[in-house]
């Protein structure tokens, strides 16, 4: 026999704490559980919708994992070639100097086949937002060394860990970028826990809010993980990621408003 | 009244750019083709007409910001010679794919590698045949001179926005150098935002209120919807096909031989024709406007009246095959051409004539 219980209506506005900001779409992600690429999207999107911009938005992804991101923000896009972003972002924000233009690329795209691009957009201090995805790996091509792979961290193309030696040295391009006069706001953030994740939203936010000024770059790089490329679970990836990401990219802000923040040891 | 002035087939290019109501120029310096930014710098376009000018990092960059500024429903165009356009591949495609369209000018050198800085006809297989990787087909205009140099930008944007596709100009470093009495035409006005936004439902413009938002890519991975794309793609280049094939003939309705050239060769036959006719050959020249659309129909027409005909580039013979391929092999089709940056004479191209198809 069924009981009939009289349950109170408890979904109603002024219980609703979360809600997915409209400016992702309906369609499932399809990055893998626990990666940074999707909290991310999801602070972009919050951000936009928070500004109220959601009209005035044009966003650029070129190819890496997020390639396919115009599925998921409800903005017009453009799919740019692999490292390519900046260049069809300064193009964009010169002919509507008056939109908010985004690029969102992965660290082979940024640091690697697209290095020019990105420093040269950077250098002449185009007026745009950068959300740099640092998971020190090719996620989207099953794995590979990237330019920011860590010494000695293995990837598919370095087995036995990269050897600088013979390899290279991973390149800290923000660090880099942040030397250029063109950039006005440079940070280091991360998204896998509540609190980095609430910091790197400010961040984010900062970022499109210095669109309104004029002043050059706002650029964010996101210390990321990549389970996959890793061969880790999500909660490996992400202690792993504290225990070796960030003691060679370490968080916090490189430069506001124009000025080299200073290190204080 | 008329606007008559003397300039470089480069300059013309560039002023052209500015009356056509073009929204932005990027570009990379290279020898022969540097007067077009030169040019347009000098001419602060920004301040004429609020047409934007900039100079990029590498053509990498240029054809990328060409992308960036056709995918929002601009007037985008770029310019350079060989090895830079070599460079662009990568763009034209994912351009092509996307289906944008923009105007890209280049004032071919010889080749291969960084060859020489003398004019050339060798990128025809390039620009015309793809270039880049994957099935697509540019719009070939070629221009024989600084008028053409000038009147083809319209023309060029025109056809882009037409159908949606990239349009090239293959000059080469004789109509980009040389200067020529030009007709300039009025100054048209850049199209608004909103104007934009009315006539091309396609462009990223900012996704409005309502309304669906609007994705610029070349990707599909779906094998079926990637096919779908690749056979829409074929449909319009066979409407192009169709419909935009231009070209001139010259004395080619008594002609018993004939010559087939484009662009700066094509004015050397022309002297040709008349050296052959003086001495009582009837020589006819064709020229191609459009190389693609290659005006086939025209050679197979002319190819059952004449003898013979002799096919004249600055190459080692790249349009000879579409050339034969019009004849049917009716006739006996030659080539004759210099490469490397040399120029022939009309009366190498008289000789070639005489020598390959009348005596041969
Ligand atoms: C010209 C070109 N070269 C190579 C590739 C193959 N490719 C696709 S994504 C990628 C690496 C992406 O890595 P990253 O930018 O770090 O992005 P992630 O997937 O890690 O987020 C490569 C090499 C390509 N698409 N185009
Ligand atoms: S492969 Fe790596 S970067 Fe790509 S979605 Fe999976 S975890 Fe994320
Ligand atoms: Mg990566």
């Amino acid at each position: 026999m069924t009981q009939n219980f009289d349950i109170p209506e408890i979904r109603t506005p002024e219980n609703l704490v979360y809600k997915k900001t409209s400016v992702l779409t309906d369609n499932v992600l399809h990055y893998c559980p626990g990666c940074g690429h999707g909290t991310t999207h999801r602070l972009i999107a919050e951000v936009i919708e928070e500004m109220g911009i959601q009209s005035e938005v044009i966003g650029v992804a070129p190819v890496g994992c997020s390639v396919m991101a115009y599925n998921y923000f409800d903005i017009d896009m453009q799919e740019a070639a692999h490292g390519r972003a900046p260049a069809l972002a300064t193009a964009i924000k010169r002919v509507f100097p008056e939109k908010f233009v985004f690029t969102y690329q992965g660290d082979g795209d940024l640091a690697a086949i697209g290095t020019g691009e990105t420093i040269h957009a950077c250098n002449r201090g185009e007026n745009i937002t950068i959300i740099f995805i640092n998971n020190a790996i090719y996620g989207m091509t099953g794995g590979q060394m990237a330019p920011t792979t860590l010494p000695d961290m293995p990837t598919s193309t370095c087995p036995y860990g990269r050897d600088v030696k013979i390899m290279g040295n991973p390149l800290k391009i923000t660090e880099l970028l942040a030397m250029l006069p063109g950039t006005y706001y440079v940070t280091r953030q991360a998204v896998h826990s509540p609190a980095l994740v609430r910091r790197a939203k400010k961040a984010i936010r900062m970022a499109f809010e210095n669109q309104k000024l004029d002043r050059g770059v706002s650029f964010i790089e996101i210390v990321s993980n990549c389970n996959s490329g890793w061969k880790l679970t999500p909660v490996q990836a992400i202690k792993w990621l504290e225990e070796n990401m960030l003691p060679f990219y370490p968080l916090g802000d490189l430069k506001v408003n124009g000025e080299l923040v200073k290190k204080s040891e | 009244m008329k606007e008559l002035r003397l300039m470089k087939g480069n300059e013309a290019f560039a002023e052209a750019a500015i009356r056509a109501g073009a929204d932005a120029y990027f570009g990379y310096p290279i020898t022969p083709q540097s007067e077009v930014m030169e040019y347009l710098m000098a001419e602060k376009p920004y301040e004429r007409t609020g047409m934007i000018v900039l100079q990029s990092e590498s053509e990498l960059g240029a054809i990328n910001m060409v992308y960036g500024a056709a995918a929002c429903g601009k007037r985008a165009l770029t310019s350079s010679s060989s090895p830079g356009i070599s460079l662009m591949q990568e763009g034209i495609s994912y351009i092509a794919g996307s289906e944008l369209p923009c105007l890209i000018m280049n004032v071919v050198r010889g080749g291969p590698g960084l060859g020489t800085i003398q004019p050339s006809q060798s990128d025809y297989f390039q620009a015309t045949k793809g270039g880049g990787h994957g099935d697509y087909r540019l719009i070939v205009l070629a221009p024989s001179s600084v008028q053409e140099m000038f009147d083809f930008v319209s023309l060029g944007f025109e056809l882009a926005f037409k159908y949606r596709n990239p349009v090239m100009m293959l000059s080469d470093g004789v109509i980009g150098q040389m200067m020529e009495k030009v007709e300039l035409s009025e100054q048209q006005g850049r199209l608004t935002n909103q104007q934009i936004d009315e006539l091309y439902p396609w462009a990223t413009t900012g996704k409005k209120p309502g309304k669906e938002r609007r994705i610029i890519t070349s990707l599909e991975l779906d094998p079926g919807r990637q096919e779908k794309h690749n056979l829409k793609l074929q449909e319009k280049y066979r409407k192009i096909e169709t419909t935009e094939v231009r070209y001139e003939t010259l004395h080619c309705d008594d002609a018993e031989y004939l010559l087939v050239a484009f662009g700066s060769s094509a004015r050397i036959c022309q002297k040709a024709m008349d050296l052959g006719r003086s001495k009582g050959i009837k020589i006819g020249l064709m020229r191609p406007i459009t190389l693609y659309p290659f005006p086939y129909s025209i050679i197979e027409q002319l190819s059952k009246q004449v003898k013979g005909i002799l096919v004249v580039e600055l190459n080692a013979g790249q349009m000879i095959e579409d050339v034969r391929l019009g004849s049917h092999d009716r006739i006996k089709v030659e080539h004759y051409g210099r490469f490397g940056g040399m120029i022939p004479s009309p009366v190498d191209v008289l000789y070639a004539m005489e020598k390959q198809i009348i005596g041969g």
